[in-house]
């Protein structure tokens, strides 16, 4: 039987997005999802293993050394950068910031937030690291 | 047309602000814990040092609220993602039980070994 309720739509081929370049940034943008909730997965790992006392850590370690995990963390970081950069790229578009009732130009919003970028990675890594 | 409130607003919300805390902190988190010290370009920080940071309240608070925003980020993205990417928006209930159910499911974990810590 046909149904004939409903709009028609035209079929669109599952890989629409291998046909531009703009489609295919699209993509790995959104899919870049996938590698922040996987960060979140590791450093919840990480914390209980730090939690669970010297030696969980150290196997947390030796873990994390595997080739599949580099990996994994490796593409994640590049995913990552992609999400920072196109994130900080529309904030520009989504804020618009005024002082003194002058519109801030959408260049320091962007600015701005890499500025802060900048400013909180110093923070963890002295952290973790001093 | 229902006039049942959107909870779309609220969910874009939680979205909008994981996007942004995961674009401002995780570049670092992930470079040296996943990346730099794994490598030996820098060694992994002693246990006790590690220990006493993650058992501070301040940091417990601040590392829950940015894994339950990240997760929600996630589950907000990626339901668009199978339903642009893959064409399914017609297993939208089920897409969102799994994308948002998995959120509450991992920022409850999340809380567990927080506390735990």
């Amino acid at each position: 039987m046909i149904e004939t309720t409903g709009p028609y739509h035209r079929p669109i081929s599952l890989f629409w997005w291998t046909r531009r370049r703009a489609y295919l940034v699209f993509v790995l943008r959104e899919l870049s999802s996938v590698f922040v909730a996987w960060f979140v997965v590791y450093l919840l790992m990480l914390v209980s293993a730090i939690s669970s006392g010297g030696d969980s850590y150290q196997r947390f370690q030796d873990w994390s050394g595997q080739v599949w995990v580099l990996a994994l963390n490796i593409v994640s970081f590049l995913f990552i950068l992609l999400h920072m950069v196109t994130w900080f790229g529309l904030a520009p578009k989504a804020m618009v910031v005024k002082l003194r009732a002058r519109r801030v130009p959408p260049r320091a919003v962007l600015a701005g937030h890499y500025a802060l970028c900048v400013l909180l990675s110093a923070i963890v890594a002295w952290l973790v690291l001093r | 047309m229902s006039r049942r409130r959107s909870p779309e607003p609220f969910v874009w919300l939680l979205f909008s602000a994981g996007g942004t805390v995961t674009a401002l902190l995780f570049p670092m988190l992930v470079f040296l814990f996943g990346i730099a010290f794994p490598l030996g370009w820098l060694s992994w920080p002693d246990h006790a040092h590690l220990l006493s940071v993650v058992q501070n309240p301040i940091t417990k608070l601040i590392l829950f609220g940015v894994c339950v925003l990240a997760l929600f980020h996630w589950a907000h993205r990626f339901r668009y993602t199978l339903y642009d990417g893959l064409q399914l928006k017609r297993l939208s209930s089920a897409i969102i039980v799994l994308c948002y159910g998995g959120a509450v499911v991992g920022s409850v974990l999340a809380g567990l070994v927080l506390l735990g810590a």
